[in-house]
């Protein structure tokens, strides 16, 4: 087998890492609140903002500020519930998906305002394992496997707790939980929290691997899309296994053509997968 | 009615004035006004029916590129070039409408499966950079004063061309807002099933109107392109694109008929003032305003500027239900 197709695959199985645990974010605030956050790879960008400024700025552990930048999104994440959403929580579902498009242009544009264009980066640069003649960076290693933690933890926090029972349950019946005793409202609030803490985790690993601009989120954010619709808005395995698809088309093709090419393959596949399974690719 | 005529007739003698009394500057904005406001009534045709589509951008995109790729390298006159253009983009509407109406996609799958198609279409302008000059963009070969290459240096020969582009956008929104269709698309916009059930052709209907929409968006990509003489993937086609369009039509209403022309008028004076009031010390200030106009639209008037005059002018009873609030 080409060495080198055998990277760009073991690449592209790193990749799917970060976006698989960014598509269990957006598919827990879908399938809970029933809202496409269009701006959550614009979250992400946030939080690569704030580990950069409180690292490189501040001259914060890099650690700490990682930890600061989980709970700085989460907390981005509630704003974005309390002052968007849930005012227009009764519209049409539609509508909620163009108020945090609009949220997107307010935060790429406030960010060129604060920042500027330039491309930042943490300026570290982690060890390339050399595995044969295979080379994998430590950096992308370290973030599929941080991800992979993120998403067990979260399948068990959703599986253990109460909190997490509740909000498995809001997912399947909105109407019946109230009935149970369940207070809505809080299970949003903890559900968006989870989501931006997710969003924050994933611009962690991010910031060591890519630099942060403005428009970064423009970059992932139509994938994430792709990938949640693909496995089925809502669900959450199926969002997981179809990162890894996404991301295999886009390092293979990448390998054999161009970037470009890969996207455009990768979102004409989604398209006439849309086709073949309109609500995923797991639900027939 | 003939004092309603009237008005119509005065308003159109007074804009075909315009170019003999307006600064350049005035009359760029205005010719850029016309042609934004063109496109913005072209997706309102669905939009204001809730088939919320992200795919605009590929529409432009290709109506944009077809004509001055084909005049560049085939010298094929835009007069043949745009029709060409306008045709692939209706082609691409029915191949993705199709299958969407077909499976039922709906709401946020069909925003969200459009929105790849966007990104389908610019994602392939840069891929092909050794043809289309990729992010780089690209620039039709100019030749000066031509009818043939629709290739003017007068600025008021563009506002005409403008003026009548905008205009025939305003009648097809008539027609469709008259014809049988209209009752047709309301009712499917409300249930699908209940209008199939009352022998409503709903996959006829959706795509005619998606067909429209997607050719007459297509065409103001063209004229767009041959005003600017300089076609940019990510300013033609694309994700930002697409939200501008959608974004602007909802600021200025996508239920009436002036609403997105009013969505233009007021995204580009708001841009142009920003800009001239701040230099480009602020780059983002008018998009940071925007944004936050645009979420307090959909969250306080969800039926844009002109609905709210509207509103405030006659509070009528309205049959039509509104996707909102």
């Amino acid at each position: 087998m080409d060495i080198y197709l055998l990277e760009a695959i073991i690449n592209g199985i790193l990749l799917g890492g970060v976006l698989a645990l960014l598509a269990l974010g957006l598919n827990l605030i879908f399938g809970v609140i029933d809202v496409v956050w269009i701006a959550y790879a614009d979250l992400v960008m946030c939080g690569m903002y704030m580990v950069y400024w409180l690292y490189v700025g501040f001259g914060w552990p890099l650690l700490l500020a990682c930890a600061v930048a989980i709970a700085g999104v989460a907390v981005l994440g509630v704003l974005v519930h309390v002052l968007i959403i849930a005012p227009i929580l009764g519209s049409a579902p539609i509508n909620q998906l163009l108020a945090t498009g609009g949220l997107l242009f307010f935060l790429q544009s406030f960010a060129t305002l604060l920042f500027g264009t330039d491309f930042r980066n943490l300026g570290i640069r982690l060890p390339i394992i050399e595995l044969g003649e295979i080379y994998i960076s430590t950096a992308r290693l370290l973030a599929f496997a941080i991800a992979l933690v993120g998403a067990i933890a979260l399948y068990f926090f959703l599986k253990r707790t109460f909190i997490g029972t509740a909000i498995r349950a809001i997912a399947q019946d909105r109407d019946i939980v109230g009935l149970m005793g369940v207070d809505q409202r809080r299970i949003y609030l903890v559900t968006s929290a989870i989501g931006g803490a997710l969003a924050g985790l994933a611009s962690c690993l991010l910031s060591l691997q890519y630099d942060v601009h403005p428009f970064i989120g423009n970059t992932f954010g139509p994938l994430l899309f792709m990938i949640c619709v693909l496995g089925g808005l809502g669900d959450m395995i199926g969002g997981f296994v179809a990162a890894f698809i996404i991301s295999q088309i886009i390092s293979i093709v990448g390998y054999y053509t161009n970037t470009e090419l890969a996207y455009v393959l990768a979102f004409a596949f989604f398209i006439a997968l849309m086709f073949v399974r309109p609500r995923g690719i797991f639900v027939r | 009615m003939n004092a309603r005529h009237a008005t119509v007739l005065a308003g159109l003698a007074i804009l075909l004035c315009v170019p003999y009394f307006t600064p350049t500057y005035f009359l760029h904005l205005l010719i850029q006004a016309l042609i934004w406001g063109f496109i913005y009534t072209a997706w309102s045709m669905m939009g204001r029916f809730g088939f919320v589509s992200l795919g605009h951008g590929a529409f432009m995109g290709v109506g944009a590129y077809v004509p001055a790729l084909l005049w560049n390298y085939y010298d094929v006159t835009p007069w043949a070039g745009i029709p060409l253009g306008v045709l692939l983009s209706a082609l691409l509407a029915l191949v993705i409408g199709y299958p969407c109406f077909r499976f039922r996609v709906v709401g946020h799958y069909f925003a969200l499966v459009t929105l790849a198609l966007s990104q389908v279409v610019m994602l392939s302008i840069i891929a092909a950079r050794d043809i289309t000059g990729g992010s780089l963009g690209f620039t039709p070969r100019a030749v000066g004063d031509s009818w043939y290459a629709l290739q003017f240096s007068e600025k008021s020969y563009f506002y005409v061309i403008a003026l009548v582009l905008w205009l025939g956008g305003l009648a097809i929104w008539r027609w469709i807002d008259r014809g049988i269709g209209r009752e047709a698309l309301d009712a499917i916009s409300e249930d699908e099933e209940a209008a199939a059930s009352i022998g409503i052709d709903v996959m006829r209907e959706k795509l005619r109107v998606t067909v429209i929409s997607a050719a007459l968006t297509a065409l103001g990509g063209a004229i767009y392109g041959q005003y600017f003489m300089y076609l940019n993937p990510e300013t033609v086609s694309g994700i930002s694109v697409s939200l501008q369009i959608v974004f602007a039509a909802i600021v200025g209403g996508m239920y009436d008929m002036l609403g997105p022309t009013a969505g233009a008028l007021v995204t580009i004076s708001l841009n142009e003032g920003l800009r001239v009031g701040f230099g480009t010390h602020f780059i983002g200030a008018a998009n940071t305003i925007y944004g936050i106009l645009l979420i307090l639209c959909i969250v306080f008037m969800p039926r844009g500027i002109v609905g709210m005059l509207q509103k405030m002018n006659k509070p009528r009873p309205s049959a039509k239900a509104v996707p909102a609030e």
